[in-house]
């Protein structure tokens, strides 16, 4: 493959020549990281310039876009907050997508981990007064369960009929947005509007302003427990991945699934598992904004973390601990959205970004070669 | 340079002069020398790895050698892409065809061309086409779809695109591996005439039988250096280049043990399955293996083979008849059952069955083991003794490879295969099903492949030789079965050939004795 100008216009030839080669052997491991930086890298020039031609100063712009996510100990701290269920979704994704399963009902199963979460409290399934550890603990199972029976029904579907889990996942998250609309505007609402009533302290995740007593800096920042969880949630997906039997029947099928039923491995059992815990993940994702973050079950819980983590998941080339940075970047340019609303500038860098990254993948497939042309 | 070979009195087209060329730990060419005369069949021939594809894919354009010069008619080419080498007359036709299924062959062959600009006027270019095939013998319906076209005939397809593009030089790699005994005949025909006709060929293979039969000259590889360069073939024989391709004495009858057969481990019994079509592919078949005899399974390919050795092996369910394995009934038992129980089973396909294309050496040797002890701990895999397994199956049985992180995509094919047997073989099975375990490696790997195999029935094993191969059957195996139709037609013991042809087109053995006792 060569890219070069028409052999006619020999005064005008540039001095060098670029010729791509497809690589033949693994990358070292430090590369793909690289690459990855340096298409952010490029991202942001492009960025950059188009912010000059539409007649902003980017510098300007950049700094703002830094300082609203990152430029204090409390924007970062809503960093965090904005980042934290996309964390868990990229998690969700990065499991199903190891395998190849293709769930894109994350949405969905968010939608449902927090309906679960909230039924706890507006069932009620515990009364009010329960111990805030007990409260907590029974909100996470039963969002976990409700996002895996949302996973489960595409994974059965698929393991014994064949059915397409793009097609099923993708439309259960409208079944699921409207399931919990139908609770919000008559069950469990509240005077009328679409929100359920807020629930008792006890169901909320601590949140570190809570220990603003003893340390005072912590006063005012929202970020919530449930980030020790999502990070706690990495590692235990890298272990089952990267470590377990099970994680190797995954990645096993994932890569060649003949091969896999060749070794003895279930498809049809892996299948309905993984999707179970790729749902029960995103409902933890449902979970923790319900009880960290609103503290009720209303309409507006999701500016389209389900979708986005599907992005993250695939920047991070589906390693778990890839998926915490890619989120935090993520979580800064939704933030950063908001702060300097309505120019839209943040959602065209992640647009960018992910082109750049998409693209970029390239340089891992193929080496660029720059040749000096010769006297010929 | 010398343009003209003295000796011949034929002009050099092609020369090639100190390739190199590096893979990551490999140096596929170390400064080669390659010479190619006009209107000659010049083979390459080398084991699997050997570098001839990799020297042919640098003089057709596709890699760039990183140092070394190519002569074309005396002067130094540099060609960047396929496209120039093409423009310079040098044309090649891959082991697997880069031919658009739903197109017909001349749109086929027109394909990225220049000349029929913006009207097609196909009813021109089929003519041509038709001409084009006349001349060389190439017979092909030019308004054929591909899709409809034997391989055989797509094939030639691939090398009228080449004559279309005015190739004067052609390069065939392994042309013969995808062909029937018949169309091989058939192509032999074809590259006479073309060379009849002043082109140049060059023929690459590991075949010593074809290589002898077709080539005017041969040049051999062995790891990337020459060891024979341009030698007439009336000047060699097979032995001599066995060992020029293999660096040592190949022995082409193997030393096989007098063993005396033990109990009986697999045995099948009347049994019936459908192939994936929904098709009866197993009509009634019964046969048994004992312990520490190779029972080989003669039979023209698709009379029911791969389904034998899944239903045995627990990837296919039978609809009626018992499979028992070491006097435990295990038909229609999950794959795993099958593995706990000591079958190890060598699959046919290598890439899309018996290996993970992207996961390392590592993740692929422990496939069928990665759940027991010491690799399988609990639920954990012990990723250090994994890796410390995987080297030592690297070691022993010899995959060349720089680490066993690599993907194993990257292996060759004799690798690949020294991968799976490491794998099937090392858990020291008691019944191995091996599916054409030698197909498409060279003379080195076929013979490592054979030891093995032997090895293994000398350690007790029972096994299974499915092949195609009736010398590979011959050598290896104690016992032949024919089978025809999902049926065995009788059983060889003194490795009658002419029997096992007739049994192979259908005569059972009681109307062949019959025959021969009136």
């Amino acid at each position: 493959m060569t890219i070069s100008p028409s052999k006619s216009t020999s005064r005008l030839r540039f001095p060098f020549r670029v010729q791509l080669e497809p690589r033949l052997a693994n990358v070292p491991r430090w590369f793909p990281t690289l690459v990855s930086v340096g298409a952010i890298v490029v991202a942001l020039l492009i960025g950059a310039v188009i912010i000059a031609i539409a007649g902003g100063n980017p510098f300007a712009t950049y700094s703002h876009i830094a300082q609203a996510s990152f430029g204090s100990l409390g924007v970062f701290s809503d960093t965090m907050v904005k980042a934290i269920p996309l964390m868990f979704i990229g998690l969700a994704c990065s499991l199903a997508f190891q395998m190849r399963l293709w769930n894109i009902g994350a949405e969905g199963q968010f939608f449902m981990g927090a309906w679960g979460a909230s039924a706890v409290v507006l069932l009620p399934i515990l009364p009010p007064e329960t111990p805030r550890w007990l409260f907590i603990s029974v909100m996470i199972l039963v969002g976990m369960a409700c996002g895996a029976i949302w996973g489960f029904i595409p994974g059965f579907l698929k393991a014994k009929l064949q059915v397409n889990e793009i097609i099923t996942t993708l439309m259960m998250n409208y079944i699921a947005v409207s399931w919990v609309n139908f609770f919000i505007f008559a069950i469990w609402t509240e005077g009328g509007f679409q929100m359920s009533p807020v629930f008792p302290k006890n169901a909320w995740l601590p949140r570190l302003t809570d220990l603003a007593e003893s340390v005072p800096i912590f006063r005012g920042l929202t970020t919530h427990f449930g980030l020790i969880l999502a990070i706690l949630a990495s590692v235990v997906v890298w272990f089952i991945l990267f470590r377990s039997q099970w994680g190797y029947e995954i990645r096993l099928l994932g890569d060649n699934q003949n091969a896999a039923r060749y070794s003895g491995i279930s498809v049809t059992r892996n299948t309905i598992f993984v999707m179970m815990l790729s749902g029960a993940l995103a409902g933890l994702a449902g979970m923790s904004e319900i009880s960290g973050v609103v503290h009720r079950l209303q309409a507006a819980i999701s500016p389209g973390y389900g979708f986005t983590g599907i992005i993250v998941a695939w920047l991070a080339k589906l390693n778990p601990f890839g998926v915490i940075l890619v989120s935090i970047l993520f979580g800064a340019l939704i933030l950063a959205g908001r702060e300097i609303q309505p120019s839209g500038i943040p959602k065209m860098i992640q647009g960018i970004i992910l082109v750049c990254l998409i693209a970029s993948d390239f340089l891992l497939r193929y080496r660029v070669h720059i040749v000096r042309r010769t006297e010929e | 340079m010398e343009h003209v070979n003295i000796s011949t009195q034929k002009p050099t087209v092609v020369s090639m002069r100190g390739i190199v060329k590096k893979f990551p730990g490999v140096l596929a060419n170390d400064h080669v020398d390659f010479d190619l005369f006009e209107g000659e069949i010049h083979a390459l021939l080398g084991e699997n790895g050997a570098g001839k594809s990799t020297l042919m894919n640098i003089l057709a354009g596709l890699y760039k050698a990183e140092a070394g010069l190519i002569y074309l008619n005396g002067n130094p080419v540099n060609f960047n892409s396929p496209r120039d080498a093409i423009k310079a007359g040098i044309g090649m036709v891959h082991q697997h065809f880069m031919l658009v299924p739903s197109q017909t062959v001349t749109e086929n062959i027109l394909l990225g061309l220049e000349d029929p600009r913006f009207r097609l006027r196909l009813r021109d270019y089929e003519q041509k086409v038709a001409d084009l095939g006349e001349r060389f013998g190439l017979h092909v319906d030019p308004r054929a779809k591909i899709w409809q076209l034997s391989v055989g005939e797509q094939q030639r397809v691939e090398i009228l695109k080449m004559l279309y593009r005015g190739a004067q030089v052609l390069i065939m790699d392994e042309p013969t591996a995808v062909l029937a005994p018949t169309e091989i005949e058939g192509l032999f025909k074809t590259l006479r005439s073309m060379v009849k006709e002043g082109k140049s060929i060059i023929f690459i293979s590991h075949k010593l039988q074809e290589v002898l039969e077709i080539s005017d000259r041969v040049t051999v590889l062995r790891r990337g250096k020459v060891t024979a360069a341009g030698i007439p073939l009336l000047n060699t024989t097979r032995e001599e280049l066995a060992r020029l391709m293999v660096g040592r004495e190949v022995l082409f009858r193997l030393e096989k043990k007098p063993l005396q057969a033990g109990e009986v481990i697999l045995s099948v019994e009347n049994i019936r399955a459908e192939n994936d079509r929904g098709l009866p592919a197993l009509n009634g078949l019964s046969l048994n293996v004992r312990r520490g005899e190779v029972v080989g399974l003669a039979g023209v390919a698709g009379n029911g083979q791969r389904e034998l050795a899944e239903v045995i092996t627990g990837l296919r369910k039978v609809t009626s008849g018992r499979i028992v394995v070491q006097g435990e009934d295990l038909t229609n038992q999950p794959v795993k059952i099958g593995i706990r129980r000591g079958i190890s089973h060598v699959p046919e396909d290598r890439t899309h069955v018996g290996t993970a294309p992207n996961l390392s050496i590592t993740d692929n040797v422990i496939m069928k083991n990665y759940n027991r002890p010491p690799i399988g701990n609990r639920w954990v895999v012990n990723a250090i003794a994994a890796s410390k397994y995987a080297n030592d199956l690297r070691n022993s049985y010899e995959i060349v490879v720089p680490s066993v992180a690599t993907p194993v995509r990257l292996l060759s094919g004799g690798n690949l295969q020294r991968v799976i047997l490491a794998r099937e073989i090392s858990s020291q099975p008691s019944l191995l099903v091996a599916v054409q375990p030698t197909r498409g490696l060279d003379v080195g790997a076929i013979e490592g492949v054979q030891r093995l195999l032997l090895a293994q029935r000398e350690a007790g094993s029972a096994i299974l030789l499915i092949s195609e191969e009736l010398e590979e059957l011959l050598s290896l195996s104690d016992r032949i079965y024919v089978i025809y139709e999902g049926k065995i037609m009788g059983e060889v013991l003194d490795g009658d050939l002419e029997k096992i042809g007739l049994m192979m087109t259908g005569t059972p053995i009681e109307k062949i004795e019959a025959k021969g006792g009136a």
